[in-house]
């Protein structure tokens, strides 16, 4: 850019779509949906946002992005430069660049959104994240900085854990990560599917931690293969990110038949243990005609989108509220539509009916309507009289939510929890335990990735304190 | 990576392994298991830690190789490696003072069943036990039982050693003298026997205690897929068992869900397209 353009031209930009793989060809394979912006395409989008002083992208940001310098190097097409300051604030950026609910967050607060369309934020985000990974030779590693001697133990490999991590290695502590599955990434890689975050990228991004000193030690337990107390005898500090790892149950009849699963299992085989997905896998995984996927939220979508991978003829969302009040990313709800997903809303389940044989064969359902605002300001769901039906449903998978896990806890009497299982920190992460801190959905209860991230974030910087 | 210190042959399909897994061997309590993968693409396999050696740092393992996973590992000799062996997991066995206790296995149960006896030995109880097979070659840990064992009782289906019949006969010759009479039974092994076990004391109020082997994946309370009905409650057997009061136990679910993968034409994984023609 030899003159800069002025803030009429920007403004006169409309704001990019983001290619995707064709809805016929991708609902049967799991290939990644969105396809990325080309580097006009991203360039022409950063030189919409108009750099406007005050950043309220910024606060709507989690982990605190610098999003208007990465954007403006990236406008100018110094890529290497907009990587680097995406790479030193945030841990998983080609992650975010996907995951992330930017609607709700960054894109929210764009000025831009005011009178027209928000600066395609996450989508910049993914470019110059993915570039960076294609480039990385071109970026150069890290230096990590001298070390201060202190050893921080991280309790799971999930976003809070693996940004924690990174944090804190980049302040030059010594950071083993202590995660109980073969693999790393917790729910990136085994709740949320290939085609909305290829596992490649996991990789990639927990390749750059390893390249910065953070050992990751899979298959511990922590409650089990060690303690928390063991943990805080061997490290200077410990940061608790283990998740929210307890399937709620629905408490309806024929929950135990055959067929039916938690969300967490569905996904778990698919995406961790590979079943139906690569021809080596030994996991196997019923693929249900009629697939009744029970909840609204992103976890739901995920598995009704994974259910139409697997073949399912009808893959169906029961959900008790409306659309409206859905809480998952309206892309989500957009994708999981074009690729056929049936949405059964105003419906309850209230119970799994068998032939006899063991086998889920339907799903009773009871149509509901929508009263006054509950204690979440959306509309309670009231039962219709009367209105019950059934419908086909040889797979049933249950979405509605996860509980605190207890393993950990279970062994850590002193750790004070809340009433939910959920352990108590404050706003830096603290626990009522000197140098333990914790943060994710252990502590949230089921929240997003990035949410967790900023804890890991915030928990670090708060750690560093601590060790200084 | 988990060395294989040693990998023998104790019945017909029916391993013993012991592997190098510090951690574990340093950690765990009678009654608890551990997840194995033996390679990337396996499945993760729930297994009973059988025994462990915490100056060696070694675990024992019995494997019934009964599936494509479980011979997959069983065929990994000495000197060879396990890629994932995550645990201890569940819960360590209830011990407490009886008195007069009876402890029962059949096939691969004895195994699972041999820490938790020699447990309730070492804590006082005077414990009979009976082991049960299909014939001699399946009747296991005989003589490692029976160095704190009172007596060890053998039946066989087909007579071949012991007595002929099941595990259930000679519990019941024990209940039926008030001087032999257990005042707790600790039953592993199919769902059947153990069914049949619980059956057995239950209008005579016996604690009976019996170690649950649903299928798995995370072995960590996440997935929900081990969950089995305990007094008509759902309850995960890895973090809530796996052993849990027999006469509270569904049963009949549990054989159920357990035939989940058994050759349903829906199961899509390479087990079932390795058998297709």
């Amino acid at each position: 850019m030899t003159t800069p353009m002025t803030t009429k031209e920007r403004l006169a930009i409309d704001r990019v779509r983001m290619p995707e793989l064709a809805a016929a060809i991708r609902s049967t394979n799991f290939e990644e949906v969105n396809r990325g912006l080309g580097h006009d395409g991203a360039l022409r989008e950063a030189q919409r946002c108009i750099q406007c002083k005050n950043r309220q992208c910024v606060a709507g940001c989690p982990v605190g992005v610098s999003i208007p310098e990465f954007i403006g190097l990236l406008a100018e097409n110094d890529l290497a430069g907009a990587a680097r300051i995406l790479q030193r604030d945030n841990a998983l950026p080609a992650v975010c660049g996907r995951v992330c609910p930017q609607e709700t967050q960054c894109e929210a607060k764009c000025v831009r959104g005011i009178k027209g369309e928000a600066v395609a934020i996450g989508y910049l985000e993914r470019f110059v994240a993915d570039w960076a990974m294609a480039n990385a030779a071109q970026l150069g590693a890290e230096t990590p900085p001298p070390p201060t001697g202190k050893r921080v133990a991280v309790v799971g490999c999930g976003p809070a854990g693996l940004t924690a991590a990174g944090e804190l290695a980049r302040a030059g502590h010594n950071v083993v990560i202590f995660e109980a599955l073969h693999d790393t990434g917790g729910v990136l890689r085994y709740g949320i599917p290939e085609f909305r975050l290829p596992k490649e990228i996991i990789d990639v991004e927990v390749g750059r931690l390893r390249a910065l000193g953070v050992t990751i030690e899979c298959n511990v337990i922590i409650g089990k293969t060690l303690t928390l107390a063991q943990l805080r005898r061997e490290f200077d500090a410990v940061f608790i990110a283990n998740g929210a790892g307890l399937p709620t149950m629905l408490n309806i009849p024929g929950e135990n038949l055959k067929g039916v699963y938690s969300a967490n299992e569905y996904l778990t085989r698919v995406n961790l243990m590979g079943a139906g997905r690569q021809a080596d896998a030994s996991t196997p995984i019923i693929r249900g005609r009629n697939v009744a996927v029970i909840g609204g939220g992103n976890t739901a979508m995920d598995c009704v989108r994974t259910a139409r991978r697997l073949g399912a003829e009808r893959a169906m969302i029961v959900y008790r509220r409306s659309e409206a009040e859905m809480p998952a990313r309206i892309e989500e709800i957009k994708h999981a539509k074009e690729e056929g997903v049936e949405f059964l809303m105003l419906t309850a389940p209230v119970a799994i009916l068998s032939k006899g044989d063991g086998w889920a064969a339907s799903l009773r359902c009871q149509r509901m309507e929508l009263g006054e605002p509950d204690a979440s300001g959306r509309r309670k769901p009231v039962p219709v009289e009367g209105a019950q039906y059934d419908i086909p449903a040889d797979v049933v998978v249950n979405a509605v939510g996860t509980g605190a896990n207890p393993l950990l806890t279970a062994t850590a009497p002193d750790l004070a929890l809340n009433k939910w299982g959920n352990i108590v920190a404050d706003g830096s992460g603290l626990t009522n335990l000197e140098g333990v801190f914790a943060g994710g959905d252990i502590v949230r209860g089921g929240a997003t990735v990035i949410l967790a991230m900023g804890d890991g974030k915030l928990a670090a910087a708060a750690m560093s304190g601590f060790l200084a | 990576m988990f060395e294989v210190v040693s990998n023998d042959v104790l019945a017909p399909a029916l391993h013993r392994m012991v592997v190098r897994a510090p951690r574990v061997a340093a950690s765990r309590k009678p009654g608890q298991f551990v997840i194995v993968r033996s390679a990337p693409g396996e499945e993760r396999i729930p297994l009973t830690i059988g025994d462990a050696d915490n100056a060696a740092g070694t675990i024992t393992l019995f494997i019934q190789a009964i599936g494509a996973s479980t011979r997959t590992i069983v065929a990994i000799p000495a000197g060879g490696f396990l890629r994932d062996v995550a645990g201890p997991l569940g819960l360590p066995t209830h011990i407490e003072q009886w008195g007069r206790v009876a402890c029962i296995g059949g096939g691969v149960g004895t195994a699972v069943l041999y820490p938790l006896a020699k447990a309730l030995a070492e804590a006082g109880n005077d414990v009979t036990t009976i082991i049960g097979g299909r014939s001699e070659a399946y009747i296991i840990l005989k003589d490692e039982l029976s160095a704190f064992s009172r007596e060890v009782l053998v039946t066989t289906e087909d007579g071949s050693v012991g007595r002929k019949g099941f595990v259930t006969a000679e519990l019941s010759d024990l209940m039926a003298d008030p001087a032999t009479s257990p005042r707790a039974v600790f039953a592993i092994g199919p769902v059947p026997m153990m069914r049949a076990v619980a059956e057995l004391t239950r209008p005579r109020g016996i604690t009976t205690i019996v170690s649950l082997n649903p299928i798995m994946i995370d072995g960590t309370g996440m997935c929900g897929g081990c969950r089995v009905l305990v007094g008509g409650e759902p309850r995960f057997a890895c973090v809530d068992g796996p052993e849990f009061d027999g006469h509270q136990v569904d049963f009949e679910n549990l054989f159920d869900r357990l035939s989940t993968y058994r050759s349903h034409e829906a199961a899509d994984c390479k087990l079932n397209r390795q058998v297709q023609p």
